[in-house]
């Protein structure tokens, strides 16, 4: 292709947008709503997600190892021979572990430490004096925090088989719980997408076919006198293209000035709320939600444009 | 010798011995079923100016549909310019048309662009340098009589003068083949006169000019060369002949 006939392309797929004003604006528009609702859609479910996995990231499981004392003073020690492990035993089951790809993090938690968290929380500063020795001598923790609490049983399973372990604490409920929600957003953000995107094509396409058809007669005039399909068709999807874009690039502004408004009430109004539900920063949404849409615009317009255009390519 | 001076040598011979123009007895059926072309033989030589007239349904619009290639035979053999029509593949079709420039009854301008714009428009199709369009075009213009109305919007034009525009933009790629399909259905006696005389004068510059038309004054007047059809056969084929009615 020549440069003058790679320039007048790109002329005409601009001159095109001014020339069907109302078309171009209607298709924008279709374009901009789709999107809108996608990035809407895209919003709420990120932050949605973004809070279950910083809930996850708080659920933990706690393990327990035999020791000569039993759990509480002797009340129950149920150990045999060889299963209390010494201090270098435990700093490498710490390491087993941390080695683990289930696992986040591991933290030790001594016998002081955690009688001294526990006697606080529940009697305070006074409680040294009714208790002279601790009850919990003995008693060496791990707080292990998982990347995905839906592998909670496996590790489970394999912290039981240790010898050394007496116990494990985990909340099978929560586990479960957390990993349901998280599959059910996944199939919910996947089909309420696929039924977006779907409905976007259609009415692009459709939009674009009445655009193209009012122009068919200049389609035709062009096969007429020789002009190659590629030459025919290269304007229009430029136009579909940059339409596709304005039609992204107008609802990303709004949902940007959208978005922040209202970060900016929920932190004033609902301070409470904010301690707790974690919201993603615009950077953070808009860093993949932009390149998202402005691709998505520009694929529908190119998709709808070239489609529709082949129709009238046979004259 | 190369395999595309070859090919090129061989249409000329064609053309030479054929003529730039040939059917050999042609059938074109549509799938409701009746031919709308039913064993056509039709030679036209290079620079002849040929009528094609018949009432409707006699085939005409076929016959001008298949030389442009926008239809193919059922059977026979079609040739334009030493191309065989059957055998040309579908990205070959727009190098093939720039043989051929093509006027319509209604003209089919582009509404929305100037005078200048619509004649540019089928030079720029064909990739011309910008350099050349600028030349061509005012060139051509003031050929049809519209020099002083390269501006204006074609709606602001009258019928004969949006025909001249059609005209333009037809011969400003230098076609060989002239075809108009009924250039003077929509305009008054004096624009066809006008009309006609333009491609009188295009004829004599060595374009070979096929006219389908119905106005039989026309064609009694000019004593051209006269193909009449009728259901799809032709009944008569006479130099300086006249129009025929079907009783």
């Amino acid at each position: 292709m020549k440069i003058s006939t790679l320039f007048y392309t790109i002329r005409q797929g601009f001159a095109n947008i001014f020339r069907n004003k109302w078309y171009s604006l209607i298709s924008i528009a279709t374009i901009s709503v789709c999107l809108f609702l996608f990035g809407l859609f895209y919003a709420i479910v990120t932050n949605f997600q973004s809070m279950v996995m910083k809930a996850e990231e708080g659920v933990s499981v706690t393990v327990f190892f035999h020791s000569e004392e039993g759990p509480i003073g002797d009340l129950c020690a149920s150990h045999t021979e060889g299963q209390v492990p010494t201090d270098e035993r435990i700093e490498e089951i710490g390491q087993m572990i941390a080695a683990r790809v289930e696992v986040s993090e591991v933290r030790f938690i001594s016998d002081d430490k955690l009688w001294d968290d526990f006697a606080s929380n529940y009697y305070g500063e006074y409680y040294a004096a009714g208790f002279p020795e601790n009850p919990l001598a003995g008693d060496n923790i791990y707080e292990v925090y998982l990347n995905d609490v839906s592998m909670q049983g496996a590790l489970v399973n394999w912290l039981n088989s240790i010898p050394e372990v007496r116990q494990v604490n985990h909340s099978e409920l929560t586990a479960d719980t957390l990993s349901g929600v998280n599959l059910l957003i996944a199939y919910v953000s996947l089909g309420i997408i696929i039924v977006l995107l779907a409905v976007s094509v259609f009415l692009i396409g459709n939009t674009i076919a009445v655009g193209i058809s009012v122009r068919s007669a200049e389609i035709n005039i062009m096969k007429y006198i020789g002009a190659t399909d590629f030459f025919v068709r290269a304007p229009f999807v430029l136009e579909g293209m940059l339409i596709g874009l304005l039609g992204a690039a107008v609802p990303l502004t709004l949902l940007y000035s959208l978005y922040n408004q209202a970060l900016a009430y929920i932190g004033e109004r609902f301070e409470v709320l904010s301690s707790f539900m974690n919201f993603l920063s615009v950077d953070e949404l808009f860093g993949v939600l932009a390149p998202a849409s402005l691709l998505l615009g520009v694929g529908i317009g190119f998709l709808g444009s070239i489609t529709t255009v082949r129709k009238h390519l046979h004259v | 010798m190369g395999k595309k001076e070859l090919l090129r040598k061989r249409r000329e011979k064609l053309i030479e011995e054929k003529g730039v123009i040939y059917l050999d007895n042609v059938r074109k059926v549509y799938s409701t079923g009746s031919p709308a072309l039913n064993g056509i033989t039709l030679g036209i030589g290079k620079g002849e100016f040929v009528f094609i007239v018949g009432d409707s349904g006699s085939g005409k619009s076929t016959l001008i549909k298949l030389l442009l290639r926008e239809l193919t035979a059922t059977s026979g053999e079609v040739y334009v310019m030493g191309s065989d029509l059957a055998k040309l593949k579908h990205r070959q079709v727009p190098r093939f048309r720039r043989n051929l420039g093509v006027v319509f009854q209604d003209f089919r301008l582009l509404n929305d662009r100037n005078v200048y714009e619509n004649v540019a428009f089928a030079q720029r199709i064909v990739e011309t340098p910008a350099m050349e369009i600028r030349r061509n075009v005012p060139a051509i213009l003031a050929t049809v009589g519209l020099a002083g109305k390269y501006k204006a919007k074609t709606k602001e034009l009258s019928g004969g003068e949006q025909q001249r525009v059609a005209l333009a933009r037809a011969l400003v790629n230098k076609p060989s083949i002239l075809l108009a399909d009924e250039p003077t259905g929509n305009l008054d006696p004096k624009n066809s006169w006008e009309i006609m005389g333009l491609l009188e004068e295009i004829n004599e510059s060595g374009t070979t000019v096929v006219v389908v038309t119905h106005n039989r004054e026309i064609v009694n007047a000019m004593h051209k060369r006269v193909i009449t059809m009728r259901k799809g056969v032709i009944v008569s084929d006479e130099e300086g002949g006249e129009y025929i009615d079907e009783d």
